[in-house]
């Protein structure tokens, strides 16, 4: 019943956020990457990464979209911040949620004024998506 | 050893790690992904930090053996451990690298050096107890096992 390594718990498939939806993970942390696509992977099948915030707004140039960004704050070569500012210019509707290793009080204030949607302090956890989704439920 | 037995003795060794706060929760949440379509998802994690701690470690030593030492390096060079370190719950090694910022800050060589031993004790502590869990689950398995999980509550 159980394969190689795998946990004896119940099945993590998460029912309930019916609608199929897309991610795009910012992230320059390879370790981060690969915990957020795990984690979300529980959510949905449609994921992609990227290293840094150019990366992102090419994509979205070239003609990607996703339903929900979740995007580093601190990268290399254009940051979260700048990121979301310019994917907002390009009239980019995406929900856009910020994650940080910084203090999450201090740096909300930048964050929304960016047009990020949300934001949470790193790493993200399952519950954290949980609330998350739910509260996009609501909106829509 | 039978199997029942591997398992009790994992799940011993597992929450000591916890009680004497070398791991915290987000190890346990990392277990929590790991599936049948993700076998190793922990091992593999955990080797992504391992490798990243220790080339730190090497970047940060070199940066305060300069005779003018560029803290704005350092700093970012213990950032990122302190981040990779929490990724994976490796809490004492996160905790050090907080106390690590002070001392950056503050601009301090003596401080930082005394602060880097300690991070590399608790490094290779950490390590150790890892390499360690993850030999007891592949027993378990090489038996016909079955990885038991901890549970969330704690």
């Amino acid at each position: 019943m159980f394969g190689k390594g795998a946990s004896s718990s119940k099945s993590m498939e998460i029912i309930g956020y019916e609608k199929k939806f897309s991610v795009l993970i910012v992230d320059d942390d390879p370790i981060i990457r690969k915990i957020h696509s795990a984690l979300l992977s529980k959510f949905t099948k449609e994921i992609q990464e990227v290293k840094n915030g150019k990366e992102a707004v090419d994509l979205y140039r070239s003609g990607a979209s996703f339903d929900i960004i979740f995007i580093d704050k601190e990268m290399p070569i254009m940051n979260g911040l700048e990121a979301t500012k310019e994917l907002r210019a390009m009239g980019v509707n995406s929900t856009i949620v910020g994650v940080t290793s910084c203090d999450l009080s201090s740096e909300r204030n930048d964050f929304i004024a960016a047009g990020q949607n949300q934001c949470y302090e790193k790493p993200l956890t399952i519950e954290k998506i949980k609330s998350l989704l739910s509260e996009l439920n609501k909106n829509n | 050893m039978e199997v029942g037995q591997m398992q009790r003795r994992l799940i011993e060794y597992t929450k000591s790690l916890f009680m004497e706060g070398i791991l915290d929760d987000q190890f346990l949440q990392l277990q929590q992904l790991q599936d049948e379509s993700n076998p190793d998802f922990v091992v593999e994690v955990v080797s992504l930090f391992f490798q990243d701690a220790e080339k730190l470690l090497n970047d940060i030593t070199r940066a305060l053996d300069q005779q003018s030492v560029d803290f704005t390096k350092v700093d970012a060079h213990v950032h990122q451990l302190k981040g990779s370190s929490a990724s994976v719950g490796a809490q004492r090694v996160k905790n050090g690298c907080i106390a690590f910022r002070n001392f950056c800050e503050e601009q301090n060589v003596d401080g930082s050096l005394r602060c880097l031993q300690q991070i590399k004790q608790e490094y290779y502590h950490v390590k150790n107890k890892l390499e360690a869990l993850f030999r007891l689950e592949q027993q378990i398995v090489a038996a016909g096992g079955s990885v038991p999980m901890m549970e969330l509550s704690f």
